[in-house]
């Protein structure tokens, strides 16, 4: 079971494109002999070049060593020494390898468990060979998706959250028409920058193919960096101020940048296994409010679903509490999404939001009842119709959404998945349990209007902050990649089951999110908003759980 | 020669009753097929491995239950090894076994496992006797100077 280097013994390249997939390197972990031995063999007829290891640890050394020596991971799920989804999450993390889960169980909650930590694929004992021939796919498509989103976090570093990606682009323009001046500023900054991006990117891709040292890590370097990240403030953390802070040498900003991007990842899946969690509490039954909560992170949870990770179950969730999210998240170095675990955490309760929030420490804003939501939305929302919700009244969150009128929070955030769903789910979780939360919601949804690339996919992230997420916003989300309609909006509110009794005040916003227009042409669109308040289901839950202490205006 | 092809042929017809009676399923021709020129005593070295494993399960299987507080999680990550191991080799029988051994962990049945362990162990010999004598049978044919059938 050696490794057989193509060249000389040197690594030049990570895959030889000529014979792919043959040569490519695989390593295959197993603590059973039979099945390691079946498995090498399996993969040897495959043509793969095969390293094995009985154990986890081993592996994980092996990785650590050199990254660039392997192109897949292979793993058992059940290991005496290390537990499959806790190589997987760490590889994962560490180095961006695609791992494949392989098991003699076939539960399909373990499979989930399997996709929510990032598995590419999950095979089950005794494998076919059939299916082996085929895994090469996972590590073309994670080059290609890398080098993909890498390309647009280098952007959305650079743009300072404004997004160098058209598509981010538009999320930093999406801010609110106050900061319409600024985002034009940055995304002019965006395109300047996007010729250094590229060149970027192809220097990261053309690195990927040489030998580079890459970076491993380590759980103390990641300490600084979570660190880093929350002195910075999550929706101001950019790569470059990250690196700063941390202050390592060798470290580079791409580095960062990557690594920033998977804990975004991390945070998102964390955060939609919470919403979906509190979902599920939310089905379990509750009070209004409470349900609206739910709802959010029901539609948070769905948005996440439909979030490109796709790595989100309910079923997952279920394996989580708050409490254990929690765990887990200090666990990993306190990953902690601050809007978004926080939003997960919204579900709990309003105490333990605060606690939860306290605990996580990372929440920027204020963990008050009735800020908290709004808090968090800081959090998350940052270049989020901040000044939307301002506008939408929310004396209570006012305040605190200034600083989340930072756009670059927002891309920042949704970078983490090149799409602002993250930040966009997490504002939405956070949004229940506040009255204000309604008008944030409002104000949110105005975002996908305002600029129009960014309803491709951010737009369902801001889509499921809107009334989808009091629903089930997962349907409604992947209607929102539309921008430039409205109707996909429409449909996600329609979705959502609340009667419609709109408040004028409310509408008026909702209006403002829908046609994406300011608050000047408001009156105007009352009129054809009026025709959606049967089926605008943010309406209908506002009215059902606040009643009408938002009067007309 | 005719030895060597009546040995071949009884080569073949006792892999068929063992297919037959359960002993062995499609695995085990994946198995074969993996054997080949760079690869020529796959199946033996796999079925080895193993028997050399499953005598250790069996032990620690054996062990674990008798322990006065059973941990039927250890129990069970045995079996599940087992299993594993078993699947990959196509021994259909003891597979089935370990099937049901681990349905008894779970309902943390003490005498449904004990009941199984000695099913499993009993399985398990029949398995290792079988293909004890397919290995000679092909050691023969070999000797006589003769290959092995294609599968």
């Amino acid at each position: 079971m050696t490794v057989e280097n193509q060249r000389a013994g040197v690594v030049v390249e990570d895959m030889d494109q000529d014979r792919f997939p043959a040569g490519m390197r695989v390593l295959a972990v197993d603590d059973n002999p039979t099945c390691l031995k079946l498995l090498d063999t399996l993969l040897r007829k495959c043509q793969y070049q095969v390293t094995t290891t009985n154990q986890a640890v081993m592996a994980l050394k092996m990785l650590r060593e050199n990254r660039n020596k392997f192109d897949l991971v292979i793993s058992d799920v059940n290991m005496p020494d290390m537990d499959g989804f806790k190589l997987l999450e760490l590889l994962g993390l560490e180095m961006d390898l695609p791992v494949i889960m392989l098991s003699g169980h076939s539960d399909t909650e373990l499979v989930m468990k399997g996709v929510t930590h990032g598995a590419c694929d999950y095979l089950l004992k005794p494998v076919r060979i059939e299916e082996l021939k085929n895994i090469w796919q996972h590590v073309i498509r994670r080059k290609k998706f890398d080098s993909k989103v890498q390309n647009n976090s280098l952007n959305e570093d650079k743009a300072c959250h404004g997004a160098g990606d058209s598509r981010l682009g538009v999320i930093s323009t999406l801010s609110a028409d106050q900061d319409g001046k600024l985002c034009r500023k940055r995304k002019e900054q965006n395109e300047d920058e996007e010729e250094d991006d590229e060149e970027n990117e192809h220097e990261n891709e053309d690195a990927s193919n040489q030998k580079k040292p890459r970076v491993v890590w380590s759980v103390e370097l990641h300490r600084k960096f979570v660190a880093a990240v929350n002195q910075l403030g999550f929706e101001k953390a950019v790569p470059k101020k990250i690196l700063d802070l941390m202050n390592v040498e060798g470290l580079t900003r791409e580095n960062v940048a990557s690594h920033l991007q998977k804990y975004r990842l991390y945070l998102k899946r964390i955060n939609s296994v919470a919403a979906q969690q509190a979902s599920m509490v939310a089905a379990l039954g509750g009070a209004d409010s409470s349900y609206m909560r739910m709802g959010s992170l029901d539609g948070f949870g769905e948005f996440h679903s439909l979030a490109g990770s796709g790595r989100l179950s309910s079923s997952a969730l279920s394996s989580y509490t708050p409490g254990e999210m929690l765990g887990r998240l200090n666990s990993h170095a306190s990953l902690v999404l601050r809007g978004i675990t926080s939003s997960g955490l919204v579900q709990a309760s309003g105490q333990n939001l605060s606690s939860s929030i306290n605990t996580l420490g990372q929440i920027q804003p204020t963990p008050l009842p009735s800020n908290q939501s709004a808090s968090l939305f800081q959090g998350v929302l940052t270049s989020l119709e901040l000044t939307q919700l301002q506008q939408s009244k929310c004396t209570s969150s006012t305040g605190d959404f200034n600083p989340i009128k930072d756009s670059r929070g927002f891309t920042a955030v949704s970078n983490g998945f090149s799409d602002t769903r993250v930040t966009v789910g997490s504002s939405t979780s956070l949004l229940p349990g506040a009255s204000s939360h309604p008008l944030v919601l409002q104000g949110n949804p105005q975002l996908p209007d305002d600029r129009g690339a960014f309803v491709n996919q951010y737009s369902l992230g801001v889509a499921s902050l809107t009334p989808d997420t009091f629903d089930i916003g997962g349907g409604g989300c992947s209607n929102f990649l539309d921008h430039s309609n409205n109707e996909s909006w429409q449909s996600a509110i329609q979705l959502s089951r609340f009667s419609s009794n709109a408040v004028p005040l409310r509408h008026e916003l909702h209006i403002k999110a829908k046609m994406g227009r300011t608050q000047t042409g408001l009156q105007s669109k009352l009129e054809p908003h009026c025709q959606y308040q049967k089926f605008c289901g943010f309406c209908q839950w506002y009215n059902k759980s606040l009643g009408p202490q938002f009067g007309p205006k | 020669m005719d030895g060597v092809v009546q040995l071949q042929k009884q080569l073949v017809d006792y892999i068929a009753s063992l297919f037959h009676e359960g002993f062995l399923d499609e695995q085990f021709n994946q198995l074969q097929q993996l054997q080949d020129e760079s690869n020529p005593d796959f199946v033996v070295e796999v079925v080895s491995l193993f028997f050399e494993d499953s005598e250790r399960l069996l032990n620690e299987l054996a062990k674990a239950l008798e322990q006065k507080t059973i941990d039927f999680r250890k129990v069970d990550a045995h079996v599940h090894q087992f299993k594993g191991s078993s699947s990959s080799i196509g021994a259909h029988r003891v597979q089935k076994v370990c099937i049901a051994f681990r349905n008894y962990c779970e309902e943390q049945n003490v005498e449904g496992c004990l009941k199984c362990l000695q099913q499993v162990k009993h399985e398990y010999s029949l398995v290792r006797n079988k293909l004890e004598t397919l290995f000679q049978l092909e050691k023969q044919i070999i000797a006589a100077g003769g290959s092995l059938p294609a599968t």
